[in-house]
């Protein structure tokens, strides 16, 4: 079997950030696998621009950015096998490939990052009743049709779903000709970025019902229409304020999932919030040696943030590969009063006072807030912000010293403060 | 007063912009100069990023993603979109090659925004 010192999954922004960090810490024994046929994930087919102004200083699009990354992987001699799939990661860290290159092969890795980014929560992953026509897709699947394959879904659409990925796309199709008739949100807010509501829909006037839903698909060889109905507080449908709008397509923009099938696979011990993996300071999960990183941890709207993410797992990756302990005790990062959630997971208890970087998600819109650290109920860091929102990621940055008072506490809690 | 979300970049800053004297607007809540910039045109002449893709021949991908090199004026999205309907490119494309020059006589080019090799 073939030895390694880092295997990464994934050659999207998260595992091309992750192999040129660990290779500029001196790390030569690099392994990037991805599974399409080109390096760049995601960010192929998100051809539109808001990308990279934190880390290249210019607005990018996605293939541009992705590009970036590529030319210094491909500079650094970094090796890589594109068309190749992961299929199994083992407690033993031996990860198992199939490419039509290799055919199936085994590595045993010192090191793995999982860097496998998300896939779209299909249609059978929310219940909607009615027909089963053609015309039904996800968002990003009409994403790649429209942008890669050059191939239109249809004409007059509903999304059902305010996220990035919904916005886009209903400018995306406004762009091709079609007709976007509504875009229709469950909850009272979009967990989308504000700039994408402006340029993607007020732009063109696309209405955007928050607290509606969709209940019903018409039509039997070809969807015809949605029936869209308010909900109450309990997102329960008003069924006698339902409506039809006719349309010939209907793109679910309902979430994204984690692909975190490998890290279970693996024994790795997932948030049941996150849907990724319980990290600590350095990105690693409960499984020695394997790292996470990006979208499949947790889902970033801004690839900036997951660059960066990424390069500190690679960083840490290669620590570890040469030889630092790692730490046995963690202290676990309780996040109350409307935080959701935080990454890391957990701290290490160990002496490592170094700056760090938290990222967090808030539950619900909140205005006049401040986002603080407690240690121990005493606070440690405060940040006041006019409004937080479910679709905006937090981030804080946090000095040593901040960092050596929590890793000596017995209790850490991330509040806000209304 | 008028409320507005500068679209700059993906910070999305809440801006409050008092355009009571159009020489002399006003502008709060912004994070970075350009948010000023950004409430100015809006308010006098509002312009927007485009971007699409275009047909590709003999390339390992049927489409080649493009962009205007900057934002065009906000009237001129549909019309520099028609003109590309009809663009076919020969592969190899690279990064930055011009696919239209000045587009819709606005001064701006469409240019390409991802690499294509030939098949
Ligand atoms: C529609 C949309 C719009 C967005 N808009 C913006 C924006 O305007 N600005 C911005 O900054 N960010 C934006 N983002 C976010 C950004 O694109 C993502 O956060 C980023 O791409 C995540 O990177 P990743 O590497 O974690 O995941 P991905 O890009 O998904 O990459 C994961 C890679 O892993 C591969 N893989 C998965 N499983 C396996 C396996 N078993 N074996 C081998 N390979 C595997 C996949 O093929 C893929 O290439 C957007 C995202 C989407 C989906
Ligand atoms: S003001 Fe600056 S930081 Fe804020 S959204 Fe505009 S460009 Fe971004």
């Amino acid at each position: 079997m073939r030895k390694m010192n880092l295997v990464i999954v994934g050659g999207g922004p998260a595992g091309l950030a992750a192999a040129k960090a660990a290779y500029d810490c001196g790390e030569r024994d690099i392994l990037i696998l991805e599974r399409e046929a080109e390096l760049g994930g995601i960010l192929n087919q998100c051809i539109h621009n808001g990308f990279g102004l934190h880390t290249f200083k210019e607005e990018l699009t996605g293939p541009e950015y992705a590009q970036r990354y590529i030319d210094q992987v491909v500079e650094r001699g970094i090796e890589y096998r594109v068309n190749a799939t992961v299929i199994d990661v083992s407690k033993d860290k031996v990860v198992t490939y199939v490419s039509a290159v290799d055919g199936l092969t085994q590595i045993q890795a010192k090191a793995i990052i999982l860097a496998c980014g998300c896939r779209e929560r299909p249609r059978g992953g929310i219940n909607i009743a009615g027909m089963r026509g053609a015309g039904v897709f996800s968002a990003g699947t009409a994403q790649k049709l429209v942008n890669i394959d050059g191939y239109m879904p249809g004409k007059e659409c509903v999304i059902l779903g305010s996220g990035d990925i919904g916005l886009i796309m209903a400018r995306r199709m406004t762009f091709e000709g079609a007709k976007v008739k509504a875009v229709v949100e469950l909850m009272p807010y979009s967990s989308g970025l504000n700039r994408n509501i402006v340029q993607c829909l007020n732009d063109f006037d696309i209405p955007l019902y928050f607290s509606h839903t969709v209940v019903d698909i018409k039509g039997k060889d070809r969807v015809t229409g949605v029936v869209v109905a308010p909900v109450d507080e309990k997102l329960a449908p008003i069924m006698d304020k339902a409506e039809l709008i006719e349309c010939d397509t209907l793109l679910l923009s309902v979430g994204l999932l984690p692909e975190n099938e490998l890290a279970k696979q693996g024994g790795v011990e997932l948030s049941n919030v996150t849907g990724g993996a319980v990290v600590d300071e350095n990105m690693m999960t409960n499984i020695d040696g394997v790292f996470e990183c990006g979208n499949v941890l947790h889902v970033h709207d801004l690839v900036d943030f997951v660059s960066a993410e990424s390069e500190n797992a690679g960083k840490c990756a290669v620590a570890y590969i040469n030889g630092l302990e790692s730490c046995a005790e963690k202290i676990a990062i309780n996040c109350t009063n409307g935080v959701r959630y935080c990454v890391p997971t957990q701290l290490n208890r160990d002496d490592n006072y170094q700056p760090l970087n938290f990222k967090m998600r808030v539950a619900n819109v909140f205005k006049k807030v401040e986002l603080a650290v407690f240690a121990d109920g005493v606070k440690v860091f405060g940040k006041k912000r006019p409004v937080v929102a479910p679709g905006e990621m937090e981030s804080i940055n946090l000095t040593a010293e901040q960092v050596e008072t929590l890793k000596k506490a017995q209790h850490i809690e991330i509040t806000l403060i209304k | 007063m008028r409320e507005m979300i500068c679209i700059n970049c993906p910070m999305g800053c809440r801006l409050t912009v008092d355009d009571s004297n159009l020489q002399d607007i006003k502008v709060t809540g912004n994070i970075c100069p350009r948010g000023v910039i950004y409430a100015k045109n809006e308010i006098t002449s509002p312009k927007r990023m485009v971007t699409g893709s275009v047909k590709v021949a003999g390339g390992n991908i049927a489409m080649v993603s493009v962009k205007t090199r900057e934002a065009i004026p906000k009237h001129l999205i549909f019309d520099s979109l028609e003109l590309l309907k009809d663009v076919v490119l020969q592969a190899p494309v690279h990064i930055g090659d011009v696919v239209i020059a000045d587009v819709c006589g606005c001064g701006v080019d469409i240019i390409a925004t991802k690499e294509i090799t030939k098949a």
